[in-house]
């Protein structure tokens, strides 16, 4: 029987820096390589000594596939290829890699120029490292020697997310990255062929959850954020830049439109529309419906939601802004959050997954009472509302994939252990 | 292997191959070179056009004078345009398991195909193919469908009548097999049976056979075909380039090895130089502005206009023509401009990265920001508004015989201000301008063709190194036109088959080998015996096992466990036992040694003759005969078994066993 070995370098049984090594039939390669952003020292990065160790990454690694853009699966990409030392090749799909240079060079801004950190990579190793970086279709089978090929799936999740085949002789493994098996408003659903792997690994950041339906979610979202602006309150939404933000941007602007509200809404930071324009020139990589109607209207031009500036926060009166990051864990939406939270006119809906030692995750867990720089202590009356919007698959949507790709056998990370333990079961029970 | 031929037009292709048990369709171009024999279609009535006189036969009976109008000299079927179809004939193309599309213009004739022969398989496409080739056939379709044409001309197709006409007409081939153009319900019928895929996808047809689509460098989304078994490999090549235009490069090293390489789909003009033509096209159109005249660019809605649009946005400040309009109509110009620029992952390296920073992939987008380019669906509504001369024209259609093309022509035919520059190759320029003649409008000729010239298709094959070139007949000797230059067609060794339209090639090549995978715990079983130094064997016994086209070799099901009770084994006894196996026999058995032993064992009177294949061994006393062949041992005795079973186990002591 083929023998394929796996380690996690990150993320095993944890959601953040998702790094895995897989060994299949003598070839080695690293699924993702990305950071803890709950973490500001060694353990924010993948443990690479594991490697190294025995002589250089290149030279152990015939290639690196990196899934999606998040700075959780590629935020120690150019750490790894310039700072420790990596040549081989670093695959991606063209969003990916169209976006994900500005994801990093963000993370080195707030982490270099606002924390004052040294030892960090800079914005030349970053280019560096994208040099590395081949592009790949959807569905090509790239030959990336001899016997080993990769294949690409669409995983929703985020814009160019993707999942990856790898394949050496007739042995092969499937690795999910992070993806949604219902399409959203702006992008579409996962899907695998019957490729029945010998191994398909997967997330399971949402394990446990089987989720309502989208549109209720989607209407208890607009309910509250129409409640808190009506009563004259101001309503902040953390968010990434480049994904969640834009489909609930999609959504507020037409619920706007159709209720012909005049609270402002507000987009932080100058990626806005930048962040657009990726989503305007990747619109294959949308749902069907956002492709279909592309040439007569772009869904991507907002009419109702301007730029931030950061005066607006003490403006009187209800407004609704979306703030980078989306973990609260520093940057504008920190700052904001602070102004806002001794209110409880306000509002804080975490639309997404935030990880330990965030103020996200502090808050979402109850805490009410922060500590912040300089022993400082943040009293939140704000009201905290947590809403499922990071577009994981949830237990439906992962036993929805393992039928869809009939593999011999699953393994389960970047989730939290307890979680996995209970989604075993289930698998087990099922299949 | 064979090839069915379906379409003599070599840019235009319709191959169908049929490769172990798969029927697969290689393009399906439509030849619209056959509208050039119909009067042009007004969207506005001409007084011109309409004042044409009848043709009358030599002898002058005047039967044909509705259907057919005289114009200088040249003869026109008054009628809806009709297209010549590939063969539908040749063989049942309800039997077609997949149609492989490889460029956006070879996909013409798809509505023909999937919709009306039983067609029930899968078309597979890329996404840029099928979204560019729906915006041509829209193109086509309404251009067509607006101007509705009372007149359906049938009785000049008679054979016995077309014999009488002048030529073209009497030469055009198949007229009974021409059709009128599809309507959009049909489009979106045939468009909806395509699959999409990605370059370098492998896919996998009935297990049998996998078809790879590889870039070809010619349009948007354009590739080759790569279709394939375990051991053998056919490359299909069709329309491809090497020059750096907005595609991405062509994909040559994965054509290497082939056994048949199918070659279509080549340059045109061979004589011209693409970069040179731009060139010219540019000083051509800037010297009619300069002198206040239009210029009018007969094109297809995607393809070359990007690179000319992007040529001229270089060109027109140094050139002083910022303040000259540029229109671009067509039902389809807003959705190509807008579709070029998300195609990023099909674009050259160049405007990938620009998608990257992110800006658009073409400056067309600039071009429309700062209002010089200017599209519009039709010469209806806001462009009568916008409407200014001296301009430049883009629109279609290149044959000159339906879209908004026509109008500008009547408009501007008259001034020899005016200059219309041809760059589409699809189209014998004279011929399209020949139903306008008298013209005092300048035309002005350059053709953009971007394909393979035979220089480098020679190149090309070279590289790659196929067993054998098949392609058609028109490149395996020099234009008609151009007879002594010999340089202008295929030169390749062995010499290349060349197909004309409705014939049926056998493909110089047969399968061999099929591959069988072995089961593990079977291979684990076998015993390889050494029989000569580095060669050993061993006996395979298993079932095969046939699915999916694929085939496994597993152990063979274990007999019967003997069972517990005597009770049940007298059941048991009825079933036949598993036959215990044989064991293989290999070696010569030499006449000598054999007959020396033969007399050992009391045998006399022992003769051997000779014959064709071997020895008989005549044993007189006995009344017996041992046939010894190469590949046969016969014993031939008088129904005495011990004798039999004497001289048999004989023959077997000069015989291995393994």
């Amino acid at each position: 029987m083929p023998e394929i070995k796996v380690t996690p370098l990150g993320a095993g049984q944890d959601v953040g820096r998702s790094c895995i090594l897989v060994s299949i039939a003598g070839k080695n390669v690293m699924l993702d390589c990305g950071m803890h952003m709950g973490y500001n020292d060694d353990r924010r990065f993948p443990d690479f000594s594991y490697i190294t160790q025995n002589g250089r990454l290149t030279d152990f690694l015939d290639c690196v596939i990196i899934s999606h853009f998040h700075l959780d699966h590629c935020g120690a990409l150019p750490y790894f290829s310039e700072m420790v030392g990596y040549d081989g090749p670093i695959y991606m799909t063209h969003p990916t890699k169209a976006i994900c240079p500005i994801l990093l060079e963000d993370y080195r801004k707030i982490t270099v120029d606002k924390k004052g950190e040294t030892n960090f990579f800079t914005s030349q190793m970053i280019k560096d490292c994208m040099k590395k970086v081949v592009a790949v279709h959807l569905h090509q089978t790239v030959q990336v020697d001899e016997e080993l090929e990769i294949k690409a799936y669409y995983a929703g999740h985020v814009l160019g997310a993707a999942m990856f085949q790898i394949k050496v002789g007739c042995e092969s493994v499937v690795y999910t990255g992070d993806y949604n098996m219902t399409p959203d408003r702006h992008l579409g659903a996962a899907w695998i062929d019957k490729c029945r792997p010998d191994l398909l690994i997967t997330e399971s950041t949402y394990a446990t959850t089987i989720r309502d339906s989208k549109r209720c979610r989607e209407r208890d979202f607009l309910k509250k954020v129409h409640e808190t602006v009506e009563r004259g309150g101001k309503v902040l939404i953390p968010v990434f830049a480049l994904g969640r933000a834009q489909e609930l941007c999609i959504l507020l602007e037409t619920f706007w439109e159709r209720m012909n509200l005049k609270a402002p809404i507000y987009f932080s930071t100058g990626l806005t529309e930048k962040a657009n324009h990726y989503y305007k020139l990747f619109i294959t990589w949308t749902n069907q419906k956002i492709r279909k109607t592309f040439v007569q209207r772009n869904m991507f031009e907002f009419k109702h939601i301007k730029a931030f500036d950061r005066a607006f926060a003490d403006n009187p009166g209800p407004m609704v802004v979306f703030a980078t990051p989306g973990m609260l864990h520093a940057g504008q939406s920190l700052q904001i959050f602070r102004k806002w939270a001794g209110n409880e006119k306000n509002m804080v809906i975490m639309p997404g997954y935030c990880v330990q030692g965030t103020v996200g995750h502090k808050i979402l867990s109850g805490q009410r009472k922060l500590e912040m720089e300089g022993r400082q202590i943040l009293e939140v009356k704000m009201q905290v509302e947590y809403m499922s919007f990071s577009a994981h698959a949830d237990a439906k949507g992962i036993m929805q994939l393992i039928r869809q790709a009939e593999p011999s056998n699953v393994l389960l990370v970047h989730g939290e252990a307890k979680k996995m333990e209970f989604l075993k079961q289930k698998i087990e029970q099922e299949f | 292997l064979f090839q069915y031929c379906l379409s003599g037009h070599p840019t235009l292709p319709c191959n169908v191959l049929k490769f172990k048990s798969t029927t697969i369709m290689l393009d399906c171009g439509l030849d619209m070179t056959s509208t050039l024999n119909f009067l042009p279609l007004p969207l506005v009535q001409s007084p011109r056009l309409s004042k044409l006189p009848g043709w009358v036969l030599k002898d002058g009976s005047t039967f044909l004078d509705k259907e057919l109008k005289e114009c200088s000299g040249h003869v026109f079927v008054d009628s809806v345009p009709e297209f010549c179809l590939p063969e539908t004939e040749l063989l049942d193309l309800s039997t077609v398991d997949v149609i492989l599309i490889s460029n956006y213009h070879c996909m013409m004739a798809l509505p023909y195909i999937t919709e009306y022969t039983g067609f029930t398989g899968t078309v597979y496409a890329t996404e840029p193919t099928v979204q560019i080739g729906r915006l041509l056939m829209e193109e086509l379709v309404n251009s067509i469908e607006r101007v509705p044409k009372a007149q359906s001309a049938s009785m000049w197709k008679n054979k016995e009548v077309q014999r009488l006409l002048p030529a073209p007409l009497k030469d055009a081939v198949e007229v009974s097999m021409w059709r009128k153009c599809y309507t959009m319900p049909e489009v979106n019928a045939a468009l909806s049976k395509i699959q999409l895929v990605g370059y370098s996808q492998k896919i996998e047809l009935f297990g049998a056979v996998q078809v790879t689509p590889l870039s070809s460098g010619y349009a948007l989304g354009s590739s080759n075909w790569i279709i394939q078994s375990h051991y053998e490999k056919v490359s299909y090549v069709s329309g491809s380039s090497l020059l750096t235009t907005h595609p991405q490069p062509m994909d040559q090293a994965a054509l290497k090895n082939s056994d048949v390489l199918i070659l279509t789909g080549l340059t045109q003009i061979p004589t011209a130089n693409p970069d040179g033509m731009v060139g010219e096209f540019c000083s051509n159109l800037a010297m009619t502005v300069r002198n206040g005249g239009n210029v009018l660019v007969p094109c297809y809605p995607s393809g070359v206009i990007y690179d000319l649009l992007e040529c001229l946005y270089q060109y027109i400040d140094s050139a002083g023509l910022s303040n000259v309009p540029f229109y671009f109509i067509s039902p389809v110009a807003n959705s190509s401009l807008e579709f070029s620029q998300i195609f990023a992952e099909w674009l050259c390296h160049n405007k990938q990265t620009k998608v990257y920073l992110p800006e658009p992939p073409f400056p067309h987008a600039e071009l429309i920001q700062t209002n010089k380019l200017k599209h519009y669906p039709s010469i209806h509504g806001d462009f009568s508004n916008d409407f200014k001369q001296p301009c430049v024209v883009f629109t279609g259609h290149p044959s000159l015989r339906f879209g908004d093309v026509v109008h500008f022509m009547e408009l501007w035919g008259k001034s020899s201000l005016n200059t219309v520059i041809f760059t589409e190759p699809d189209f014998s320029y004279l011929d399209a301008l020949a139903p306008y003649q008298p013209l005092a409008m300048k035309c002005v000729y350059c053709p953009i063709d971007t394909r393979l010239n035979f220089i480098q298709v020679s190149k090309l094959l070279k590289e790659v190194q196929p067993l054998h070139v098949v392609c058609p007949e028109q490149y395996t000797q020099p234009p008609p036109t151009q007879s002594h230059r010999t340089d202008l067609m295929i030169d390749c060794q062995p010499p290349a088959m060349s197909y004309r339209r409705a014939e049926v090639l056998t493909l110089p090549y047969k399968r061999r080998y099929e591959k069988i995978e072995i089961m593990p715990d079977l291979a684990d079983s076998l015993v390889p015996l050494e029989i000569k130094p580095g060669i050993s064997l061993a006996t395979v016994s298993a079932v095969l096992h046939t699915k999916d086209n694929k085939h496994v070799l597993q152990l063979p099901p274990k007999p019967p466990q003997p069972p517990a009770s005597k009770k049940r084994k007298r059941v048991s006894d009825d079933v036949p036992e598993c036959k215990s196996l044989k064991p293989l026999l290999s070696g010569s058995i030499p006449m000598d040694q054999f007959v020396q032993t033969l007399e050992k064992h009391g045998f006399s009177d022992v003769k051997v003759e000779d014959t064709a294949k071997g020895h008989i061994v005549l044993l007189q006393e006995a009344e017996t005969l041992i046939q010894l062949e190469e590949d046969s041992t016969h014993i031939i005795c008088d129904n005495d078994e011990p004798l039999r079973v004497k001289l048999r186990d004989l023959v077997l002591k000069f015989l291995q066993k393994f």
